[in-house]
């Protein structure tokens, strides 16, 4: 009874005012706007550049580095267990790439629960032949189906169909900027001459784009089988596999565990791109202190109204006191009044910001690098909606705090004897 | 049945700014059950003073206050809010209604908040009231669209509404010209004889006094007047 009344009071009270209201509630509305705006903009900016990464970055890659062994003689001897060892002129000595044993690997890797999928992979170096020139480059051997499945293969291949690579023997995808470089279109043949010395004709059966120029250059793609033969290697030569995990989260921990386990080296996902990871927290901040700024400018707009108005409603203030609404009544009825302007408003933003994300969703957007992205990239995510009214809540509450506090106290007996 | 409703116990005040003057010095006096009592005095003498005192919404103040029984000095400020909301109708000099409600919504303001009967009721009840003030037609009117003598007699209906054990009126015919004070004083006339309405009305208006039934006469913060 009590709050519908005081509400009742508070509204009326908006009401009678409703221009200033308005005023105050437009900063409020364009602060929650510009927020829900920002916040999806960067964070649909972010979530396009890590798809770019992370959709197509195995979360743990494992693969055999190149490295001196470990256990070396004097490292078994049980007396010099806890000393310090010298030993120079270590070389590596293991060369070979190979993960050993690696379809054993596979089969624990994918019984395991907490794995979505793995897809082996064989990669080396090669030059490309053109006339007199070499070009260094990668040629990565593929699992064409799993890698579809778990990195959008298809997304990035702009020429040609990847299914051709199975089909087609001895075929290859180029990066575009390659593919200039050597002047080759699709159904040509241009030849690679590997690390041994060997050459080897490949037909060209499509380009791919993946956003980043220096991928593009230096890393053609082809079939497990056709590198191996580049390679003179047997079926089962990889060099990596890639895993990809139910939970990303996971993956520096499943990762050590795997490196233990199947003794080899194992990269994680959050190792690799740490940089990528900041840049993105960076870009959310920026637009969080953004948005907060301009609703901290808009409480203080609220501020001055509250305060204008009490000074206003001073003989009601005091007549609602002489009739018997206690200091806390009269402040509840200013603090109604506050929130009503960050509700009224805040909705309005979350509408407005909404609409505004629409907009930039459907803004033409096109770049040479990511030919996936047609649009501005935006991200629709409620729990920005449910920060923007809070937001607004918080401030306006602020706002409104100090000037309801000071109507609470007013003296009715100061301004009613001062008439 | 004389029932004392209101009761002064050695009530002084004092005002500091800019020099300490006493304004009320041990002012002792009772009001009763009924009673029609007019406070006068000139300018100055602390009659406003004194009601507001008696009116609990100035607490600061030396000695007691008693109202039906109770002792109302000292209480907190909430408190003394509902005491006023139950007990006490106010009629100022000034009207302080509230322009953004209509005539009908300011006179049940008050017992919307005491909220002891259903919101129907209340309008029925206020209804009621400015009917005994001859000012029905005036229920949906917005509060600033009335003549001064209606938003006068619509700030009495206002304080009638929670059935107060005391009416209050500081000058309560101050701002009014003599048609409309004398239409306002038959007002009070009416509710202390047919419904044995206790008022206590503070007035300079000599006049107005000598028509109540007991005049307090006040000089320098002392009573010299009790009446009867």
């Amino acid at each position: 009874m009590n709050f519908k009344l005081l509400t009742d009071i508070a509204r009326s009270l908006l009401l009678a005012r409703w221009r200033q209201t308005l005023v105050a509630a437009i900063g409020v509305t364009f602060g929650i706007t510009m927020f829900i705006t920002l916040l999806g903009f960067m964070n649909g900016l972010n979530g396009l550049l890590d798809g770019l990464v992370i959709k197509r970055t195995p979360h743990i890659r494992i693969y055999n580095e190149i490295r001196p062994n470990p256990s070396q003689p004097i490292t078994r001897v049980e007396e010099h267990k806890n000393s310090h060892h010298f030993v120079r002129s270590l070389k590596s000595t293991n060369s070979r790439e190979q993960i050993y044993n690696a379809s054993a690997i596979i089969r624990t890797v994918k019984q395991d629960k907490r794995v979505l999928d793995v897809a082996p992979k064989v990669s080396t170096q090669v030059f490309y032949n053109d006339g007199a020139i070499d070009i260094a480059a990668a040629i990565n051997g593929i699992d064409i189906a799993a890698e579809r499945k778990m990195f959008y293969l298809d997304e990035y291949v702009t020429a040609g169909k990847a299914e051709d690579l199975k089909n087609i023997p001895n075929s290859v995808i180029l990066g575009k900027p390659l593919a200039e470089k050597l002047t080759a279109d699709i159904g040509d043949v241009v030849q690679v001459t590997t690390v041994k010395g060997d050459r080897f004709p490949l037909k060209v059966v499509g380009f791919y784009q993946s956003g980043f120029s220096q991928f593009d250059k230096t890393i053609s793609i082809a079939a497990i089988p056709t590198v191996q033969k580049i390679l003179g290697k047997s079926a089962d030569y990889y060099t990596d596999l890639q895993i990809k995990l139910l939970d990303i989260d996971k993956a520096p921990a499943v990762a050590k565990e795997y490196a233990k386990k199947f003794q080899t080296s194992a990269e994680d996902i959050q190792t690799a791109n740490e940089d990528y990871e900041t840049g993105s927290g960076i870009r959310s901040m920026i637009s969080y202190v953004v948005g907060i700024t301009l609703l901290i400018v808009a409480g203080f707009g609220i501020f001055n109204i509250l305060n204008m108005m009490i000074y206003e409603k001073m003989d009601s203030i005091a007549i609602m006191k002489a009739t018997g609404f206690s200091g806390k009544d009269v402040k509840k009825i200013f603090i109604y009044i506050a929130l009503g302007i960050g509700i009224f408003g805040g909705l309005v933003g979350l509408l407005l910001g909404f609409g505004c994300c629409v907009l930039v969703d459907n803004l033409p957007f096109k770049t040479a690098a990511i030919p996936t992205v047609t649009t501005f990239p935006i991200e629709y995510n409620p729990l920005f909606y449910i920060i923007g009214i809070s937001f607004s809540l918080a401030t306006t509450y602020l706002a409104g705090l100090l000037p309801a506090r000071k109507a609470s106290r007013v003296d009715p007996v100061v301004i009613i004897r001062g008439k | 049945m004389e029932q004392v409703i209101l009761e002064a116990k050695n009530i002084s005040k004092q005002y500091h700014d800019p020099v300490t003057t006493n304004v009320l010095h041990n002012v002792s006096f009772s009001v009763q059950q009924g009673e029609f009592a007019s406070i006068i005095g000139k300018s100055g003498c602390g009659k406003s003073t004194l009601l507001y005192i008696l009116s609990t919404m100035d607490t600061d103040y030396e000695g007691e206050l008693w109202i039906e029984g109770r002792k109302m000095t000292g209480r907190r400020e909430a408190e003394l809010a509902r005491i006023r909301n139950e007990k006490i109708g106010f009629v100022f000099q000034f009207h302080y209604l509230l322009n953004e409600f209509t005539v009908l919504k300011n006179v049940m303001l008050p017992a919307l908040k005491l909220a002891r009967y259903k919101e129907s009721v209340i309008a029925e009840r206020a209804m009621e009231k400015l009917d005994i003030l001859g000012i029905r037609q005036l229920a949906d009117k917005k509060a600033n669209l009335l003549s001064g003598g209606e938003k006068q007699r619509v700030a009495i209906a206002r304080a009638l509404i929670n059935d107060p054990m005391i009416i209050m009126g500081d000058e309560p015919t101050g701002n009014l010209d003599k048609k409309n004070s004398t239409i306002v004083f038959d007002i009070f006339r009416e509710l202390a004889e047919k419904f044995s309405q206790t008022l206590l009305i503070v007035t300079h208006d000599m006049e107005f006094a000598e028509k109540t039934n007991r005049i307090i006469e006040m000089d320098d913060g002392r009573v010299i007047v009790h009446g009867s």
